[in-house]
């Protein structure tokens, strides 16, 4: 910074601006992580079980998005739809497969349960479709402020996003079966008792969890390239946000996408870029130290 | 102890690992034995934390990289000896998980379990920037460190009775707490730590010893296999597959049993042997991991010993 | 129950070497070696394995290799390292010890080939190294290791020339991945431009794992560079210049490690114009070999045989093999050390370019002749193609500057 100082204040102006950019995308891809960690922050909320195939599940999202818009020629965004239907059923089997045993059980259980699906899907997907890198076209005009643009992509993503993460606290606020959803999470035996089909619900929570964690996916396929391997840093991140926004708290989740992405964009100007992940998982493991639950942890199984 | 027929079983094992292969200079026996060696001594010391007390360390490897950095760190930059620097790596990093264990043994179950995966991944991301550990590049160590041990061929025998000395330690290290009152301690941990607290087991010093303790001998093998492959580089020394596999494992033969993790490791070791060069499967290796997995915690989460011990009860006399 | 486990399991392996094969039959020649089939690397190992595999069946279509007045066939052992460095040492113990593998050749990448040259050090055998760049494993004293590829610090230089020449107050922004390739690379890199008198106004690394290079690109436009050298594999790399192109970064020059190379990179589109990589090979590339297929002869059979076009990757292979089989014939024996004697005398030009090992004991096996070429990406006939751009004596079409002028 010392240098730019001294060169005057045209060339400090211009590396402010370069910091507000990055500050800026960094809320934007934010939101998409915000996104990816919702479903990962529902399924907690609910059953108490931390759902370590999410990666997999992101990385379904972008290879569903490759294969419809590279494959069939479909336009990008119109995969959205079907990504959220079909990640909703692959949810309802991951339950019946996975979950439903495991539900009562310690949750150690259930971690490695879904950690031993992972393991299968990755182990699968590598087989079939190698590491290679998937990419998909898309180009929309970008915002540009002076020299710095934000990609189209960027923009709409985290529109899109904010549009479904406002969907969901709709269903769950206003709708039967979303009340029906936060009541089990509550006290799964007193909703039981009052004539709730619980196993139904959970069953639809997962759905919905995956479902979300596809259609960041798919979101996400639209700004980079990926691989099959790629999850597993989605996934890592989505730990990170949840941790930061609180277990079982949608809204956090998505705040804690954007504190994330406001991280990311805010370091990397000052720091050598390789420092960030240092950065990211110190922070992680220090707020899990200080706030067991998560910074806005709700109150157990309130969502 | 003398008298209990484990302490010998255990004692036999490690007079099979060292006779098998040097009867007959069998190099390619020894070098499989190697590997199930370590992969034993991995899973019986994660036993400790995942099995006694019920705390899943998904970040096991981090004493294991960290343990072969320090070691190579030594040998390279400072000319020690072999023997010195595994010492100081074996107390090295089992000081430094002292310190990791203050901040995440207080969290509970999951908790915990994502922060060791947070350690490990933020261990190796500042390893990668830590210039005088080579930084992403990593250590190499010139073939002449051969030379004190005898050339490269003996060194590797050395080696190889070293790392089946590392094996047995833990094996009875395992079989020692497990039989101790800080062992029954660990236990009842496991069943409901917060019972076990008002029935006056001190949890956080005792978890606090189990975590380190699980970091000694690990560090120690680190340090022994990073010398072997005269190499070491971040990505190497904390690739989670390993630790994956310690937790399949020891799943696999029955968490808490010191027999079952040594049967699984041995086990899945050789599965894996076989997995990684046959040309069907060795893409399928991780899919068969997370089958097995599967099926153990869907339907078996005793694991082998499990079944064992159902089918045989007297033999939980004599084995542990 | 344990006992007999135990029993069973020392039977089990007592018996396992009668299973293991001999390999070392009379006519025979086996040369081991692992390659990347899954893991982030398979893309670019793929490419090296084929040039392994297209050397061998044409060796054996020939006849063998010839040694007095024996031919000996050539068969491979090789197995998947998953792009692991750990598997690396086990598998290349095991080609040693259980398949009595006489020569080896390396894994793909610098990170793989290290470790693995350890083990073919410490138990003596030779192993040709086509895949890794990386300078350090040669300098620890070896004697049996060599490599046909040009070694990473010579990787940038001709871009470094070609940018002076087009603008020789260039500033240039150095990103690139924290691997020990790139390290290499882009030290030498900064070394050299420096000494070119051109102004390096950024030199960072990143994480290898990186996916969001949005931030990185801000700060390559704050820093005011006009040019970029950097990258690292493929996924990175092609990443980069994506995000630099979305976020019109408007670099006059590029260069970007590995990624371009391959043709899956031109998939980008119009983010892919301009970019330049240091290549070790193209197909327009005109050496006169001594021996051996043309380039053009080479590129058409490569193609028919397995429908993919070569790239450096497979033509190195090829080199690898050809390398060998050369040392052989000249050695007239299959003896490690009189082999080892033959590549230390090798001086001989391919299509792949003029090969040579250094033979100085702290840098024993380091490639000391072949050259980089600088390609490309141009709209060859409307669509994206790679162009040979540097040195000038082996281009096939000029270098565009500012790239812009390649939309």
């Amino acid at each position: 910074m010392g240098r730019l100082i001294d060169a005057g204040p045209d060339r400090l102006s211009r590396a402010m601006l370069g910091i507000l950019a990055s500050l800026i995308d960094g809320v934007l891809v934010g939101l998409v992580y915000g996104l990816a960690a919702m479903g990962l922050t529902l399924i907690w909320g609910v059953m108490d079980v931390i759902n370590l195939t999410h990666g997999a599940m992101v990385v379904a999202g972008m290879m569903a998005l490759y294969l419809l818009a590279s494959a069939l020629g479909i336009s990008p965004y119109l995969t959205l739809p079907p990504v959220l239907i079909g990640g909703f059923f692959v949810g309802v089997a991951l339950y019946w497969i996975a979950i439903h045993r495991m539900v009562g059980r310690p949750p150690l259980m259930s971690l490695l349960s879904t950690f031993a699906v992972n393991l299968i899907l990755i182990g699968v997907g590598t087989a079939v479709w190698g590491t290679a890198l998937f990419n998909v076209e898309v180009s929309l005009p970008g915002v540009s402020i002076g020299r710095y643009t934000f990609p189209g992509a960027h923009i709409l993503a985290a529109v899109l996003a904010a549009v479904i993460a406002a969907l969901l606290y709709v269903f769950l606020h206003n709708t039967r079966i979303g009340k029906a959803v936060r009541a089990v999470a509550n006290n799964r035996e007193a909703a039981e008792l009052v004539g709730i089909p619980t196993t139904r619900l959970l069953a639809i929570s997962v759905g919905m969890g995956v479902s979300l964690a596809g259609v960041s996916g798919m979101l996400i396929g639209t700004l980079f390239p990926f691989t099959i391997l790629s999850g597993d840093g989605y996934q890592l991140k989505g730990f990170i946000v949840t941790v930061l926004g609180g277990f079982g708290n949608p809204v956090g989740a998505l705040l804690g996408g954007v504190a994330l992405g406001l991280l990311e964009g805010a370091v990397t100007p000052f720091v050598p870029v390789s420092w960030t992940l240092v950065i990211e998982f110190v922070l992680f493991v220090l707020v899990l130290i200080a706030f067991p639950g998560g910074i806005f942890a709700s109150r157990r199984g309130a969502l | 102890m003398l008298r209990r027929p484990f302490f010998w079983i255990i004692a036999l094992t490690i007079a099979v690992f060292v006779a098998a292969p040097a009867i007959g200079d069998d190099v390619e026996m020894r070098e499989s034995l190697a590997l199930a060696a370590v992969y034993i001594t991995l899973a019986s010391n994660l036993n400790l934390m995942l099995g006694y007390a019920g705390y899943i360390n998904f970040g096991s490897i981090v004493f294991f990289g960290l343990g072969g950095y320090i070691c190579i760190w030594l040998v390279s930059s400072y000319s020690w000896s072999l023997g010195a620097s595994l010492v100081a790596a074996g107390i090295g990093v089992s000081a430094l998980s002292l310190v990791f264990g203050f901040g995440i043994l207080r969290l509970r179950g999951p908790f915990f379990a994502l922060s060791t995966i947070g350690i490990v991944e933020g261990v190796q991301a500042f390893v990668e920037n830590f210039t005088p550990w080579g930084g992403s590049s990593g250590i190499y160590i010139s073939p002449q460190v051969f030379l004190p041990l005898g050339g490269s061929a003996r060194a590797l025998w050395i080696i190889y009775f070293l790392f089946v000395a590392v094996m047995g330690a833990s094996l009875y290290l395992s079989y020692v707490i497990k039989t101790s009152k800080f062992g029954l301690g660990l236990l009842a941990i496991g069943q409901n730590e917060d019972a076990a607290a008002i029935l006056g087991v001190p949890t956080p010093r005792y978890k606090a010893l189990a975590y380190s303790a699980s970091a000694f001998l690990p560090a120690i093998a680190g340090g022994l296999y990073f010398f072997k492959g005269a190499f070491i580089q971040p990505s190497d020394a904390f690739d989670l597959t390993l630790s994956t596999e310690a937790i399949v494992i020891c799943m696999l033969g029955g968490q808490g049993t010191v027999t079952g993790v040594a049967l699984g490791a041995y086990l899945y070791e050789e599965l894996r042997g076989y997995l990684l060069t046959s040309s069907t499967f060795s893409n399928f290796q991780l899919v068969i991991a997370g089958v097995l997995l599967l099926l153990i915690v869907l339907f078996f989460p005793s694991g082998l010993m499990g079944f064992v011990y159902s089918r045989f009860p007297r033999l939980q006399r004599v084995l542990e | 129950m344990k006992r007999l486990c135990l029993l069973a399991a020392a039977a089990m392996l007592f018996a396992a070497p009668a299973f293991a094969q001999d390999n070392s039959s009379a006519d025979t020649i086996t040369v081991g070696f692992t390659d990347s089939q899954t893991g982030p690397l398979n893309v670019d190992s793929l490419g090296q394995q084929r040039g392994y595999e297209y050397w061998r069946d044409e060796v054996n279509a020939a006849g063998g290799i010839k040694v007095g007045d024996k031919k000996y066939t050539v068969k491979f052992v090789s197995y998947d390292d998953q792009s692991v460095g750990g598997r690396v040492q086990q598998l290349y113990t095991r080609l040693i010890n259980q398949d009595h593998a006489q020569f080896l050749f390396s894994p793909y990448s610098s990170g793989l080939t290290a470790p693995a040259a350890v083990i073919s050090e410490q138990y003596g055998k030779i192993m040709i190294d086509s895949g890794g760049a990386e300078e350090k494993p040669f300098e620890l004293g070896n004697k049996y290791l060599f490599m046909v590829i040009t070694s990473a610090t010579h990787y940038m230089s001709g871009a470094v020339e070609a940018l002076k020449e087009k603008n020789p107050h260039a500033k240039i922004a150095m990103v690139y991945s924290d691997d020990p390739f790139s390290k290499d690379v882009m030290k030498a890199a900064k070394e050299q431009a420096e000494a070119a008198g051109l102004q390096v106004v950024m030199d960072e690394s990143y994480a290898p794992s990186t996916t969001d290079f949005g931030p990185i690109v801000n700060k390559i436009i704050s820093s005011n560079a006009d040019a970029f050298m950097g990258g690292g594999h493929y996924s990175d790399g092609a990443t980069l210049a994506r995000q630099m192109y979305d976020q019109r970064a408007n670099m006059k020059w590029v260069s970007i490690l590995v990624a371009p190379a391959d043709d899956k990179f031109g998939e980008l589109g119009p983010a892919a114009l301009g970019v330049t990589v240091p290549s070790q090979w193209e197909v327009q590339v005109a050496y006169k070999p001594q021996f051996g297929p043309t380039t053009a002869e080479f590129a058409t059979a490569f193609e028919a045989k397995f429908h993919a076009k070569a790239d450096y990757h497979a033509a190195s292979g090829y080199t690898s093999g050809t390398m060998l089989q050369h040392a052989i014939e000249q050695a007239n024996s299959i003896d490690p050390e009189k082999v080892a004697a033959a590549l230390n005398a090798t001086d001989v030009t391919t299509f792949f370019g003029h090969v040579k090992f250094m033979t100085d004991p702290g840098h024993h096996g380091l490639q000391a002749a072949h050259e980089m070429v600088l390609a490309q990406w141009q709209k060859v006939n409307g669509k994206p193609g790679r162009q040979v751009v540097w040195p000038t004596a082996a281009q096939s079409a000029a270098l565009i500057y500012p790239i812009s002028a390649s939309q």
